[in-house]
C-alpha cells in the first residue's frame, strides 16, 4: 500500500470535441499524504477542476483518460467500476462545488438531502440520520438547525447553502474533501467565514481537503502544499512558503507580481503577463507558457522542459531551471 | 482641484413585488448617499453584492432616474435635463464582457454605434480611422475590427469594451466591475490600461468593485458602501490602514492576503451572520445587527455621515473625532 493518500501519477486526459483533441491534463502527477492541504492554482481552463474531479471518476463526457494511474487511498481509481465509485464518492471522497445554489436540488428539503447521503452510506435509520443531520448542521455553524432541516434552498442566504453543502459534503467523514471555488461566489465577509470553518473542521475531523482556486490570498491562508497549474500542466509545485517567497516558473514569478497588495503603503505598478491564456485546441509546442513569457529562450518553443527539484518539497517545470542545473554541472566538471 | 461629479442626497428606490393598493414597498438600493468626484480622479466604491453600489454607478450617469437628490456634472444641475449631450461626455464600462457585446455586431459597428450617435465623425474614412486609432489604443487593432465578439477572449472582449466607451472621448467613466470577470493574469493588463489611458486622456473615474485590493490600488480615494448607504469615505490609504468603521475595519480583515506568513498570523475579524434584507433594513444604524460595538443609540438614531478628519467621512455613532 502506497504511503500517500492520493497518488496521481503521468495522467493524461483528453476531450474529443467536435472541433478537435483538447489536452485537458498532459503528464499530471499529484502526491498527497492523509492530513494535508493542497491548494491547486490556475487560471480557467488550466484543468484544475478536471484533475480533482478525475480522482472522483469524475470525468465529463467527451472527456477520456489516455494514460496514468490515479490511486486513493490505496484503491486505483482507474480501474473502478461503477459500483464501486458510487460507494466512494460521498463517503470517502466529497466534493463541495463553486455554486451553492445550483448544487443543491430545489425540491427538497435541506433535512433530505443531508439524510439522503448518510442513507445510502451508512447502516442508520431514519431517526438515527436525521439526529446525524442535526448534529451537522450543528457542526458547520446553522442556527436553529430543527427549523433549516425543513427548509428549502431558495430559504437561505448563499452563505448558508455553502454551509449546508458543507454538512452534506461531511455527513460520512470523507477523508478527503474537494472544494472546487467554494467561496468564489460569495461575498468577502461571507468568505471568512466560510474559509474559518473548513479550518476548523479540518482540525476536527483530520481530513485532507484539495482546494481549487483562482484566488491567491485564499491559497496562502488556507494551504500548506501549492500546485501551480498551466495549460494541463502543474508548473510548479511546493510548500506555500516556497511558492509565495521563492517561486521559480516564470508563470509563478509573473502571477504573485500582477495581484495588488491590499498591505503595499506605497502605489506599485503592476506587472501584468502580457498576452492571452493558450488556445487549448492548438497548445504550442515546447512549453505551454512560452508565448507569454519574458525569459523565453529558443529550446522553450521546442521542447516541453523536465521537473527540476529544487529541493525535497519544492519542484518546477522551466527551461531557465535545467540552464542553470546544466551550467552549474559544467561548471563543476572545467573546474 | 474642481469638482467633475456631485452626488447630493441621492436616492434610489425601487418598487418590491409585494405591493397592495394602499401600502407601497420600496427597495431603498441607494438611500441618501452624497459625494463627489474631482477632476482626473479616481473614486473607488466597495461593498458587498446588494449594498447599491452598482446602483449608485448607473444613477450616477441616469442610467436610472434617480428617486430624489441633485447629481451636478460640471457646475450644472443634470438631475432632469435631456441626457443626449451629455452621453457623450460620461460613459459606462461593464462587468461582463461576455453579456455587454451584442454577438451579431462587428467590433467596428459596436465601437463606431456612438460615433455614428453623436456624429462625430463627418466621412466614412474619419470614421474607420477613428474606430481605429481607438482600438490601437486599447491593445487590439485594424485586423479585429471586422470579426464578431465571440471570436475573442475575455480580457480582449473587456478591451473592446473599454473601446467602445472611449470612442467619443468621454471626461467621465464609470467602471462597473470591468476586472471582476477576468482571470488573475489579464486583470493586470486591463488595471494598467485603465491608469494608462486616465492619464493620457485626462479621465475621471467612478470604479465600483468588490474586491478592495483591486479598488485601493487603482483609487485616489475610497467609498464604502453597506446596504444602500455609503459608511465611510477616505484615500486609498487612510482607509486601508486607518479605516474608523467597524464595517470596513472587518471588510479590510477580511480579505485574503497572498502571504502566507501575514495571513496566517494576522487577526481576522470575523462578522457573524448575514447582511440583512434591504427591504427590511435594521432601524437606526443598519449595520449595528452584525457590529460588535452596538450599542442603544446605533438602534435608535441613524448615525450622520461626518468629517472626523480632514477629507475622511464616518458615518457611526461611536467614532469621534
Amino acid at each position: 500500500m502506497s504511503e500517500y493518500l492520493v497518488d496521481i501519477r503521468n495522467l493524461r486526459l483528453s476531450f474529443f470535441t467536435p472541433a478537435g483533441e483538447v489536452k485537458a491534463l498532459n503528464d499530471v502527477s499529484i502526491q498527497m499524504k492523509q492530513g494535508e492541504v493542497l491548494g491547486i492554482v490556475g487560471e480557467s481552463g488550466s484543468g484544475k477542476s478536471v484533475t480533482a474531479y478525475s480522482l472522483m471518476g469524475l470525468v465529463p463526457e467527451p472527456g477520456r483518460i489516455i494514460s496514468g494511474t490515479i490511486d486513493f487511498n490505496g484503491h486505483r481509481v482507474t480501474e473502478m467500476t461503477e459500483k464501486q465509485l458510487r460507494e466512494m464518492r460521498g463517503n470517502e471522497i466529497s466534493i463541495i462545488f463553486q455554486d451553492p445554489m445550483t448544487s443543491l436540488n430545489p425540491v427538497y428539503t435541506i433535512g433530505n438531502q443531508i439524510e439522503e447521503v448518510i442513507l445510502l452510506h451508512t447502516t442508520k435509520d431514519r431517526k438515527a440520520a436525521r439526529e446525524r443531520a442535526l448534529e451537522l448542521l450543528n457542526l458547520v455553524g446553522i442556527n436553529e438547525p430543527h427549523k433549516r432541516l425543513r427548509q428549502y434552498p431558495h430559504e437561505l442566504s448563499g452563505g448558508m447553502r455553502q454551509r449546508v453543502m458543507i454538512a452534506i459534503a461531511l455527513a460520512c467523514e470523507p477523508k478527503l474533501l474537494i472544494a472546487d471555488e467554494p467561496t468564489t461566489a460569495l461575498d468577502v465577509t461571507i468568505q471568512a467565514q466560510i474559509l474559518e470553518l473548513m479550518n476548523d473542521l479540518r482540525k476536527k475531523i483530520g481530513m485532507s481537503i484539495i482546494m481549487i482556486t483562482h484566488d491567491l490570498g485564499v491559497v496562502a491562508s488556507m494551504c500548506e502544499k501549492i500546485a501551480v497549474m498551466y495549460a494541463g500542466k502543474i508548473v510548479e509545485y511546493g510548500t506555500a512558503e516556497e511558492i509565495f517567497y521563492n517561486p521559480q516558473h516564470e508563470y509563478t514569478k509573473g502571477l504573485l507580481m500582477s495581484i495588488p497588495k491590499l498591505n503595499a503603503t506605497e502605489h506599485e505598478k503592476l506587472i501584468p503577463i502580457e498576452g492571452t491564456p493558450v488556445d487549448m485546441l492548438m497548445p504550442p509546442q515546447g512549453c505551454p507558457f512560452a508565448p507569454r513569457c519574458n525569459s523565453c529562450m529558443k529550446i522553450c518553443l521546442r521542447e516541453m522542459p523536465p521537473y527540476t527539484d529544487i529541493n525535497a518539497d519544492h519542484y518546477s517545470a522551466c527551461w531557465l531551471l535545467q540552464k542553470e542545473a546544466y551550467e552549474s554541472l559544467k561548471g563543476g566538471v572545467a573546474q | 482641484m474642481s469638482k467633475l461629479v456631485e452626488v447630493k442626497n441621492l436616492k434610489q428606490y425601487f418598487p418590491a413585488p409585494g405591493n397592495s393598493l394602499f401600502s407601497k414597498r420600496y427597495l431603498k438600493a441607494v438611500d441618501d448617499v452624497s459625494f463627489y468626484i474631482n477632476k482626473g480622479e479616481t473614486l473607488g466604491l466597495v461593498g458587498e453584492s446588494g449594498c447599491g453600489k452598482t446602483t449608485t454607478g448607473k444613477t450616477v450617469i441616469r442610467l436610472y432616474e434617480p428617486t430624489a437628490g441633485k447629481i451636478i456634472y460640471n457646475g450644472e444641475d443634470i438631475t432632469k435635463v435631456n441626457m443626449l449631450p451629455y452621453r457623450r461626455k460620461m460613459q459606462i464600462v461593464f462587468q461582463d464582457p461576455y453579456a455587454s457585446l451584442d454577438p451579431r455586431m462587428t467590433v467596428a459597428d459596436i465601437v463606431g454605434e456612438a460615433i455614428d450617435i453623436h456624429k462625430l465623425a463627418k466621412s466614412k474614412k474619419e470614421r474607420k480611422e477613428r474606430i481605429i486609432s481607438i482600438l490601437e489604443r486599447v491593445g487590439l487593432n485594424s485586423e479585429h475590427a471586422n470579426r464578431y465578439p465571440h471570436e475573442f477572449s475575455g480580457g480582449q472582449r473587456q478591451r473592446i469594451g473599454i473601446a467602445r466607451s472611449l470612442a467619443v472621448n468621454p471626461e467621465f467613466v464609470v467602471c462597473d466591475e470591468p476586472v471582476s470577470a477576468l482571470d488573475v493574469s489579464i486583470q493586470a493588463q486591463i488595471i494598467n490600461m485603465f491608469e494608462e489611458l486616465q492619464e493620457e486622456m485626462g479621465l475621471t473615474y467612478l470604479f465600483i468593485a468588490h474586491d478592495l485590493s483591486v479598488v485601493k490600488h487603482i483609487s485616489n480615494r475610497i467609498g464604502v458602501m453597506y446596504l444602500g448607504k455609503l459608511v465611510e469615505l477616505a484615500s486609498s490609504y487612510e482607509l486601508t490602514f486607518h479605516s474608523l468603521h467597524p464595517y470596513t475595519q472587518s471588510l479590510i480583515s477580511a480579505i485574503p492576503i497572498p502571504d502566507p506568513q501575514v495571513s496566517r498570523t494576522r487577526q481576522r475579524i470575523v462578522l457573524e451572520g448575514d447582511v440583512p434584507s434591504p427591504l427590511d433594513p435594521p432601524s437606526g444604524c443598519r449595520f449595528r445587527t452584525r457590529c460588535r460595538y452596538a450599542t442603544k443609540i446605533c438602534a435608535e438614531q441613524e448615525p450622520e455621515f461626518k468629517e472626523v478628519d480632514n477629507g475622511h467621512f464616518v458615518a457611526c455613532h461611536h467614532v469621534t473625532k
